[in-house]
């Protein structure tokens, strides 16, 4: 065994200390953890099938060997995690680390291990964390999950649908793409949005169109609920007409695969999504298939959700990893999430992404990844324009409940089955009061 | 010889207690109450008292009466759950029957192959109800439906039936469904009643010059009336307390507008994270429950000490 200077070794020390691996990687050594310490890591099944693989077969093993402890990853449905979360909080026991959506681990903050000192290390040295990070994974107090990606929502479309619509770009505004949607669905090419209860697509659609508009759910004291305002009753009147006009009425019932199915099947000419959509077609060039029978992966791009009165506006699913406050092995739990956020590491694991998911800070718009496929491109930057439920006020418990209750979908659902606008909105209005006055 | 006869004459203490009726019976039911107790009263119990406190997961909470009832009492989407219980569970349960007795009388008759034409009929009760409601699911959707395809090549319709997106439609796909599952529990099991009832009843009302009518009206049903209100009042509980269906199928959408009690407990328990409130959506449940199971109950001992 290698003898290690009390110098080198304070030195060491020291560095880990400052938040890096430095001091453990000098020392040649994993960390005196018991042998027997085993952190349970519960996430979804990522929608891009090799990041799991690269984690399961090169940096779990990598990070077991240089940390000196035992991951277990189990994936599940990303629609199970938050009944796994409730079960391990009430129990006490469960798995060490579980991934949150988007600000789902608001709701838990009572139950969860302070990660402030991790996060102020990572998100300074990446350039700062994005808004979106930072407002789902801190209380106004202190870090209560560690941001893990952002899973950039652009509007897939079909480029020579577009361009036989007279579009050669990707609509500006609410009111371009409306008028490109209704040659669309004319000439059998419907754009597809589910209005359901689904936690990616629904959400990420309704909220930035009430933005645009102008519309938020509460004013900036995150207390007074402002939902029923002239602003937000023009974007559901507009959402019911657009609806009526452009999309597959079908997406009512729609889950986070189904707009994927239908574009995939040429179904649909354009749907808001993650790059999930066009990945596939990267995969399976041959499957997927324009009607002339090309790649469809050569007739996709991407384009931002469009401008309205109000400005422009996206909600992109964020993902994060929340340390349970009744795991016994928090430290080492930490250690490993410091371990894969550094920057070789998470590297790895973002350049397989392709693009899926853009990195919590904003370092990780600089990466080389991006400048490999243009179609891509779109997704780059998205993080920054976006915005987190709770608007105007912060995400917090409150703006999570509203969310998880599908409130705003539901404004617009309501509407485009035939309730006037005012009225879905002040259902909606009533609905956010019991939440907010709680 | 003698000594020994006297040795076994005196009967051992314990075995004396496990001779008497009271003690014997109370062992062997011993360990059917624990498992009751754990894991029907104490979760039962744990429900009611979290439907009296506020607390979130994670966080105990403290008492807080029936504010959690009141609040769910003036809840929009709770009273559209308990419409739709009420009435999901009452249209499936005339149709499960009625169809259910219609497949039984059929099923009874003599033919070539019955056998398995009877285990086939068990089918959609044998399958998991996720993994069948699944196919139903892309029977139904909106894009791909094989429904809509064949109803369009028959001509029946021109335009696509929105099945899961129309409140209507959503609803009426939700009973298909449990229709569709539960007849071969009520087929089956009405089967069985059938076959108890002695033919020559029949053969003799016939000879008297009653119709087919007439022998079902005042020999079949009377006779099968014990067994269809067991039967049914299974089907009542778990109808009412039905939840992978509607969860796999509609996740109680298109807006709200088919969610049922457990849908809706589980939606705002888990998904929101407020168990007491969640807890006081489920046992809202229990009152309209005990109500029906009650008024059975009673029903069938008057019918069998008649």
């Amino acid at each position: 065994m290698s003898r290690i200077a009390r110098r080198r070794l304070m030195q060491a020390a020291g560095l880990s200390a400052a938040g890096g691996l430095t001091g453990i990687l000098a020392s040649g050594q994993a960390p005196a953890y018991a042998q027997s310490t085993t952190v349970h890591w519960l996430k979804w099944n990522d929608f891009v099938p090799a990041a799991d693989e690269l984690l399961r077969k090169k940096l779990i093993p990598e990070a077991e060997k240089q940390l000196g402890i035992k991951i277990t990853l189990e994936t599940i449905n990303a629609n199970d995690l938050q009944a796994r979360t409730t079960a391990g909080i009430q129990s006490k026991s469960g798995p060490d680390l579980i991934m949150a959506f988007n600000s789902n681990a608001q709701l838990y903050a009572d139950s969860l291990a302070d990660v402030s000192e991790l996060c102020e290390a990572i998100g300074p040295a990446q350039g700062g964390y994005y808004q979106i990070a930072q407002g789902n994974s801190n209380d106004g107090k202190r870090w209560i999950s560690v941001p893990y990606c952002i899973i950039g929502a652009e509007v897939a479309y079909r480029k020579s649908w577009f361009k036989q619509a007279g579009w050669d770009q990707f609509p500006k505004t609410w009111d371009e793409y409306r008028a490109a949607g209704k040659k669309l669905k004319a000439a059998g090419h419907p754009l597809g949005q589910t209005l359901g209860h689904t936690f990616g697509d629904a959400p990420t659609f309704a909220y930035p169109m009430m933005w645009s508009f102008g519309g938020k759910e509460v004013e900036a004291d995150g207390k007074t609920v402002a939902v029923n305002s002239k602003e937000t009753i023009e974007s559901v009147k507009f959402m019911t007409a657009f609806w009526k006009d452009a999309f597959d009425e079908g997406g009512l019932a729609w889950d986070d695969t189904s707009n994927n199915r239908a574009m995939l099947s040429g179904t649909i000419s354009a749907t808001l999504n993650g790059a999930s959509i066009y990945i596939e077609t990267l995969r399976k060039p041959d499957t997927y298939r324009t009607e002339d029978d090309k790649p469809m992966k050569e007739d996709i791009l991407h384009g931002r959700l469009p401008a309205g009165p109000g400005g422009q506006y996206a909600f992109h699913s964020a993902q994060s990893t929340m340390v349970m406050g009744y795991s016994k092995n928090q430290k080492a739990a930490i250690d490993f999430l410091r371990w894969f956020h550094t920057e070789g590491n998470y590297r790895q694991w973002f350049e397989i992404q392709k693009g899926f998911s853009c990195g919590p800070a904003a370092m990780w718009e600089k990466d080389k990844m991006w400048d490999i496929d243009p179609v891509m491109e779109p997704y780059r930057d998205a993080a920054k324009y976006g915005r987190v439920p709770g608007f105007a006020g912060r995400a917090n418990q409150k703006a999570a409940e509203a969310l998880t209750k599908y409130i705003i979908v539901d404004m617009y659902a309501k509407a485009v089955q035939g309730m006037p606008a005012e009225d879905s909105v002040k259902w909606a209005e009533g609905e956010l009061k019991k939440i907010y006055a709680a | 010889m003698s000594q020994a006869m006297a040795t076994m004459g005196r009967p051992h203490r314990k075995a004396g207690v496990l001779e008497d009726e009271r003690w014997f019976a109370s062992a062997l039911l011993f360990p059917t109450a624990v498992l009751l107790g754990l894991f029907i009263a104490y979760p039962f119990v744990e429900g009611i008292w979290l439907s009296l406190t506020n607390s979130r997961v994670g966080v105990p909470g403290h008492f807080v009466g029936l504010a959690n009832f009141d609040k769910v009492w003036n809840d929009s989407i709770f009273r559209t759950a308990v419409w739709n219980t009420c009435w999901y569970t009452f249209i499936t349960t005339v149709l499960k029957l009625v169809l259910g007795l219609w497949l039984a009388q059929l099923l009874n008759r003599n033919f070539k192959g019955k056998a398995w034409v009877r285990a086939f009929v068990l089918l959609p009760f044998i399958i998991p109800t996720v993994l069948s409601t699944f196919a139903w699911k892309w029977m139904f959707d909106p894009t791909f439906s094989v429904l809509n395809w064949m109803l369009f090549q028959l001509g029946f319709i021109t335009t696509r039936i929105n099945w899961l997106g129309e409140p209507g439609l959503a609803f009426a796909s939700i009973v298909i469904v449990n229709v569709w599952r539960g007849l071969p529990f009520y087929a089956i099991s009405l089967l069985a009643g059938l076959q108890t009832i002695s033919p020559e009843l029949q053969e003799a009302a016939a000879i008297d010059g009653a119709n087919g009518w007439q022998r079902f009206r005042h020999i079949t049903w009377p006779l099968l009336l014990p067994v269809t209100m067991v039967v049914t009042l299974f089907s009542v509980i778990q109808t009412f307390a039905d939840f992978q269906l509607v969860y796999v199928l509609t996740g109680g959408g298109p807006a709200n507008a088919t969610h049922l009690f457990a849908t809706y407990a589980y939606q705002i328990g888990i998904g929101t994270g407020l168990l007491s409130e969640g807890a006081a959506i489920s046992l809202a449940i229990f009152p309209v429950l005990f109500v029906v199971v009650l008024t059975q109950l009673l029903y069938i001992r008057r019918v069998e000490t008649r």
